[in-house]
């Protein structure tokens, strides 16, 4: 006989369990509608790998693993994918999140599939292999994929293997009658993972309210070395930690994991879903849940596809939705609610409870906390959890950590015999994510700050750099200016004479200012008139004396007359001293630049008083912009933390606006109604129709009225875009190239939609 | 019915704030009617009218801190402080001074720092020790016990409280202020000499120790509170006066049996110390405070100005309550040893 | 001794003199001996900024901002921040925490930029805006934002010339959701300090 340790702490709630152990395990048949999420276990996410429209038979992969800590999922059914979306899934938030939809074909095909006849034979990784590719995660509670538990860590020598049978929640039954009717796959299981662990010790823990499940259980276990060990029964018991210290007399370090002293513990389930996985080739596609509470009206156990909608399973069982107060998935100490029936089973749900409000009645509003030290005596992990409640009340988070709050389990023990009914639990959650989050932003932050001064680094180097090389060509200059002057009038050679004066006269443009561009041009025009001419006496003289190098001359020719052409353009497209609309001479681009150009300098002639002005009717602009798109997103539905943001962004425009008018020393609020909204009433008056209707109609939108909308809102950008431009031109802006490019995007885009609707108008 | 969305668990014990109350007003029953049958129907007319000042105390500090009446009122809090202050305070006690000391005991002791769970201090204590202070002569007069004089009737208890100058009461000392006052005696002569004295502790006092040993052991059976506390104080209280008598010298402090059944012994170990808002709270942690009061207990009977010491005990430990906590906090499970106190004081 | 004993006033000015020197001999000691090697405050305070070197403060990030609060800069002026980071400043500054100054901007829930990629033009005005170089791209290229280095300090939604750049606010999604603290509707939170709402539970 083993020896039994006990755990400090635990209680003993009514156990409920009778109800459901009535009948055997029924299948739950097919449902219309099987919603898989990618994520029913820790780690990341699957990868979905079907689209909609694919067939998929059953036991076919349709999301695959990603990374190391993550198990695929196979479709439980032949089928069609319907939808790869997000849908709401079983989790306390009660939000959505990836799903890949399946509508049964009813034929229930498998894929071609096969187990091994003698796995003892089979390579170690290629076992954990199977297991990983075969989907299995913990199907206890927390789903912890079961490979990366069984690999273990290099030298941590396992002594210990532990089968925990122990399902100490009330109402939950899965485990009990999975020992109950299917003690030989436990068993067989259990032998794949004593061959994959090779343990010294191989242990069933089962509480001793289950009888009939530890007599099935040893009878199974005869002529193996396997130990069924039956201990008292008390909640939590079944907790991975707890179990391991009643079995062992071994408590698992904080932070640590079983392997760390030699345990490996594996629920119940997951080992049958191995020895199916192993033994015939089956990837884990449902599980046995029990559904239970006074709400429905015979409460057993169903073998369940995973991805069933609870409502499926209850209706099965006879549900009155009228006598249901709260639904939970899972147990009533750990379970968590959810707010929809939809919802799908999932690899970890192992009951679905619907009691009455007399059976789990509302908790009354919490009163003080009056020290009893109830919950201290109730923990299994000897916290002190009214200190803990006290801390998390005042946000304390060093004293909080300083009193382990990281080692509760959120059994619910404490709130459980708190006589005050103070919700403990969500106290300590609470406080946990707060300060997970705190520790995240914080690791974001650091991040950040190198980036940061990594940035402010490189752009000092830079800098630096530029600054060098500055000095160094100054340095040289000066140097060659030196040896110019000490050769000095010594030489008389033309060549170095010719390229002293081009560097005088290249010197004297730079020196110009800058204002003097257009002389440049003219000087520039003049100049190579000059050179061309000569050019072309020397090919004449060539051709005269018959040169051979007749097609140099010709070439220079031609290459002289080039940019003296484009030197006139240039000239041309200057701005004349008195006009300063140029002319739209040359190409676009170029006439931007010159533009752009020009508007530069009319700006730096520009008073402040002006220059706040041009400032000013910008932001406006941009305001006016801003609030279009604002009643766009809302017309168009919106998310409201989207609309929040362009309303924000709209007032702090106003702020600038009002500021720099201030500065300006403009009259504020008069001119800012009639600056600041530039649509029209009435055009702000249909806009807010439109949304309405979008608002009501949204859903039945016809692809029609998606691409009218579109249209509509395209017209409406390419509009405001042109204002903008216009305005950027007239400020002579050096946007007005950006501008001109985004215009001609959205001109591009907008034709694109027209023609589209023109298609669906045909058609 | 629309599905809620509610934290785990979801199944709740049976234990609330308010049944716990109650058991521990229950548990008060046979000490009170024990009390009446030696000492007449004072300490039950005390009790009742003190339950009714509690109570409208209770609703005012609540009004004035905007709190809803009936959530808080309902949980029995004020009855219970109320009732075992009166049971401290002397029989026909006049009504202003169980005005003075639940009011007291209430507003200063208990609202003042923050209502219920909240006082650092035991409010009946608090409210008895400023009576003992302020108005000793009253505090002090103590009816004598069946068997020693006559014991007045539910009338003159009315009249005690309300007409207190027209009610001539006969007063004697208790037990406990003649041994404190022993004029050089042995023990043995006092015994002999007062007639107040029964057969281990004093007439009266013995049985009304025993009925709130019982009271305090059906508690522990309904599990409202653990022994740990109890146990300790009286262990220690035991263990001081075995090891300071000497056979019953003048000098002599008193038989341990003479300590645990006199006075209020048996009431303070099971219904003072075992206050949990006041006390330490992790187990080994009442088992020092319960051994210390018990230490105090006897060092201030013996020693101290005061013939009682229940009340000033309690109130020095709950002082140290919190530092107790403080050093004994248990080892959480995986930790090697118990959590690290070096870093920061007890807030 | 004969000599000091004749001249009490000589003896106490030496006796005095010598405590003086023996005990700053020690002081002196101690001061090198037990020398902290803590962070410089500036350190510390920057490590508790959000580096989200947004200027909201109106320091050129968080470090200079970190500088001004050592030098006595008030510490409400980091809305990315909020008041959990007002509150660990007034603990590591043993001050009073304050309300987060609204001059500076208000505490909005996190928001990462992202840039409309068909609206970019490539004008890279972003790009060197963004203090922490999170943003991706070329001259005349689209560009984009790294959301996992992004610091939602909206710095470079300001310089785009067609305002292709959206803060988007962080969505809670299955994995980030967490238990927020039991509403005060169904606690009593009995303490003096929360005195002041009205009409709790029951």
């Amino acid at each position: 006989m083993r020896k039994i340790w006990d755990f400090h702490g635990g209680i003993h709630p009514p156990e409920n369990k009778d109800q459901s152990l009535g009948e055997p395990i029924a299948p739950a048949g097919i449902p219309r509608m099987l919603t898989l999420p990618v994520s029913q276990h820790i780690g990341a996410p699957a990868i979905p790998v079907v689209e909609p429209g694919d067939q998929v038979l059953k036991g076919q992969q349709i999301a695959k693993a990603r990374g190391p800590v993550s198990v695929p999922v196979h479709a439980p059914t032949s089928g069609t994918v319907v939808a790869v979306e997000p849908r709401p899934v079983a989790h306390p938030s009660g939000l959505t999140a990836l799903c890949v939809v399946i509508e049964p074909d009813g034929e229930d095909r498998w894929i071609e599939h096969a187990g091994l006849a003698d796995y003892t034979a089979e390579d170690k990784a290629a076992l954990l292999e199977r297991i990983r590719d075969a989907g299995i995660a913990g199907m206890g509670g927390a789903g912890f994929p079961a490979a990366v538990k069984l690999a273990g860590r290099p030298g941590a020598e396992i002594d210990t293997l532990i089968i925990n049978g122990t399902e100490c929640e009330p109402y939950i039954t899965a485990d009990d009658i999975l020992m109950r009717e299917r003690a030989d796959q436990i068993v067989a299981g259990t032998l794949i993972l004593k061959h994959l662990i090779a343990p010294g010790h191989t242990l069933i823990g089962i509480e001793d309210n289950k009888p009939e499940a530890i007599a099935a259980v040893r009878r199974a276990c005869q002529g193996h070395d396997i130990e069924v060990v039956q201990f008292p029964t008390k909640y939590p018991s079944g907790g991975e930690k707890q179990l391991i210290e009643i079995l062992t007399g071994r408590q698992v370090p904080s932070g640590g994991l079983p392997a760390d002293i030699g345990v490996v513990c594996q629920n119940l389930g997951t080992t049958v879903a191995i020895h199916r996985a192993i033994a015939h080739g089956e990837p884990l596609i449902s599980r046995v849940t029990t559904v239970t509470g006074e709400a429905v009206d015979q409460p057993r156990n169903y073998d369940t596809l995973l991805g069933t909608p609870m409502a499926w399973l209850l209706e099965r069982a006879g549900y009155r939705a009228a006598d249901n107060n709260r639904l939970v998935m899972g147990g009533p100490m750990m379970g968590f609610t959810v707010t929809s029936a939809d919802v799908p089973v999932v690899k970890t749900t192992n009951c679905v409870l619907a009691p009455t409000e007399a059976e789990l009645p509302t908790p009354p509003p919490a009163q003080a906390c009056i020290r009893c030290g109830m919950c201290a005596e109730a923990c299994p992990a000897s916290l002190l959890p009214q200190q803990l409640f006290w801390f998390a009340q005042g946000q304390e988070h060093e004293k909080l950590e300083q009193h382990n709050l990281f080692d509760c389990i959120e059994c619910g023990a404490c709130a459980y015999v708190c006589p005050s009914s103070i919700p403990l639990v969500q106290y300590y959650r609470a406080a946990k994510a707060e300060i997970v989050q705190l520790r995240q932003d914080h690791e974001r932050a650091n991040h950040s700050r190198d980036r940061f001064e990594a940035r402010q680094a490189r752009l000092e180097r830079e800098a630096a750099e530029k600054e060098a090389k500055r000095a160094a060509r100054k340095k040289a200059a000066e140097e060659r200016a030196k040896k110019a002057a000490e050769s000095g009038d010594a030489q008389e050679d033309p060549i170095q004479a010719a390229i002293e004066r081009a560097k005088a006269k290249k010197a004297a443009q730079a020196s110009a200012p800058a204002g003097d561009s257009r002389d440049k041009l003219e000087a520039d025009v003049a100049a190579t008139r000059k050179r061309l001419e000569k050019a072309e006496a020397k090919l004449a003289e060539a051709r005269e004396a018959d040169d051979a190098n007749i097609a140099a001359y010709e070439n220079a020719v031609q290459k002289t007359r080039d940019k003296l052409q484009n030197a006139e353009a240039a000239l041309a497209a200057a701005p004349a001293p008195d006009a300063p609309a140029a002319s739209s001479s040359g190409d676009a681009a170029q006439d931007a630049i010159a533009r752009a150009l020009a508007a530069r300098y009319a700006a730096a002639e520009l008073s402040p008083e002006e220059k706040a002005r041009a400032d000013l009717e910008k932001l406006e602009a941009r305001l006016a912009k801003t609030r279009t798109k604002l009643e766009e997103s809302r017309s168009a539905g919106e998310q409201d933390k989207v609309i929040e943001a362009l309303e924000s962004t709209v007032v702090r425009l106003e702020d600038k606006i009002a500021t720099v008018r201030q500065s300006v020393g403009m009259p504020a609020e008069a001119e800012a109604k009639n600056q600041g909204q530039t649509t029209d009433p009435a055009a702000l008056a249909i806009e807010r129709a439109k949304a309405r209707r979008a608002g009501t109609g949204k859903s039945s939108e016809s692809p029609k009225e998606v691409l009218e909308r579109n249209r509509e809102a395209l017209n409406k950008k390419l509009t405001t875009t042109r204002e903008r431009l216009a305005e950027a031109r007239e400020a002579g802006d050096d946007t007005v190239v950006a501008f001109e490019m985004a215009e001609a995007k959205l001109a591009d885009k907008l034709a694109r939609v027209e023609r589209e609707l023109a298609e669906l108008e045909e058609a | 019915m629309a599905l809620v969305r509610i934290t785990s668990p979801h199944a709740q014990g049976q234990n609330r704030t308010a049944s716990v109350m109650q058991s521990v007003l229950l548990a008060t029953v046979p000490g009170v009617v024990v009390m009446t049958h030696f000492f007449g129907f004072g300490t039950l007319a005390n009790i009742l009218w003190g339950g009714l000042l509690a109570l409208l105390f209770e609703a005012c500090a609540l009004k004035l801190r905007k709190r809803p009446l009936g959530f808080y009122l309902r949980d029995y809090s004020a009855l219970v402080t109320s009732t075992l202050l009166c049971i401290a305070l002397p029989p026909y006690a006049p009504w202003w001074l169980i005005v003075v000391g639940v009011g007291i005991a209430i507003l200063l002791a208990k609202h003042l720092y923050g209502g219920l769970g909240y006082n650092p201090f035991n409010p009946a204590m608090v409210g008895y020790v400023v009576l003992l202070i302020s108005f000793p002569v009253q505090m002090t007069a103590w009816a004598p016990p069946r068997g020693a004089g006559e014991v007045p009737g539910l009338l003159d208890a009315v009249q005690a409280l309300f007409t207190p100058a027209a009610y001539d009461g006969v007063t004697m000392a208790t037990p406990l202020d003649v041994l404190k006052q022993n004029n050089s005696l042995l023990i043995e002569d006092l015994w002999a000499a007062n007639p107040q004295f029964g057969r281990w502790a004093g007439k009266g006092w013995e049985w009304v120790n025993m009925a709130f040993l019982a009271g305090g052991a059906w508690l522990l059976y309904k599990r409202i509170f653990t022994w740990h506390a109890p146990v300790a104080m009286l262990a220690s209280l035991a263990l001081m006066s075995a090891l300071f008598y000497d056979g019953g010298s003048s000098a002599s402090g008193g038989s341990p049996l003479f300590h645990l059944l006199s006075g209020a012994t048996m009431f303070g170990a099971f219904f003072i110390v075992t206050d949990p808002v006041t006390s330490a709270v992790s187990l080994r942690g009442r088992l020092i405070y319960g051994a210390l009061i018990g230490v105090l207990v006897y060092l201030i009977r013996v020693w101290g100005n005061y013939p009682d010491a229940i009340a000033f005990a309690v109130l020095i430990m709950n002082f140290a309550a919190p530092f107790i906590d403080h050093y004994t906090q248990p080892r959480t499970y995986g930790h090697s040893k118990p959590r690290d106190n070096s870093q920061g004081g007890e807030s | 001794m004969e000599f000091l004993q004749q001249q009490p006033l000589l003896a106490a000015l030496l006796a005095l003199v010598g405590l003086g020197a023996v005990f700053g001999a020690l002081l002196g000691f101690a001061a090198v001996r037990f020398r902290t090697e803590g962070n410089p405050i500036a350190d510390q305070i920057n490590d508790i900024l959000p580096q989200t070197q947004c200027g909201q403060c109106g320091f050129p990030g968080c470090r200079p901002y970190a500088e001004a609060i050592a030098d006595g800069e008030a510490i409400n002026k980091c809305p990315p921040g909020g008041e959990t980071t007002i509150q660990e400043l007034a603990d590591l500054l043993d001050v009073e925490a304050i309300p987060l100054d609204e001059e500076h901007g208000e505490e909005k829930v996190r928001a990462v930029a992202y840039i409309r990629e068909d609206e970019c033009i490539g004008c890279t005005k972003c790009i060197q805006a963004c203090p922490v170089d999170a943003i991706l791209g070329a001259a005349k290229q689209m560009h984009t934002v790294i959301t996992s280095e992004c610091t939602g300090c909206d710095l470079c939604v300001e310089p785009c010339p067609v305002d292709c750049i959206d803060m988007i606010p962080e969505q809670t999604t299955v994995q980030s959701w967490r238990w927020g603290l039991p509403r005060p509707s169904t606690v009593n939170a009995d303490i003096i300090a929360t005195d002041a709402p009205q009409g709790q539970a029951a």
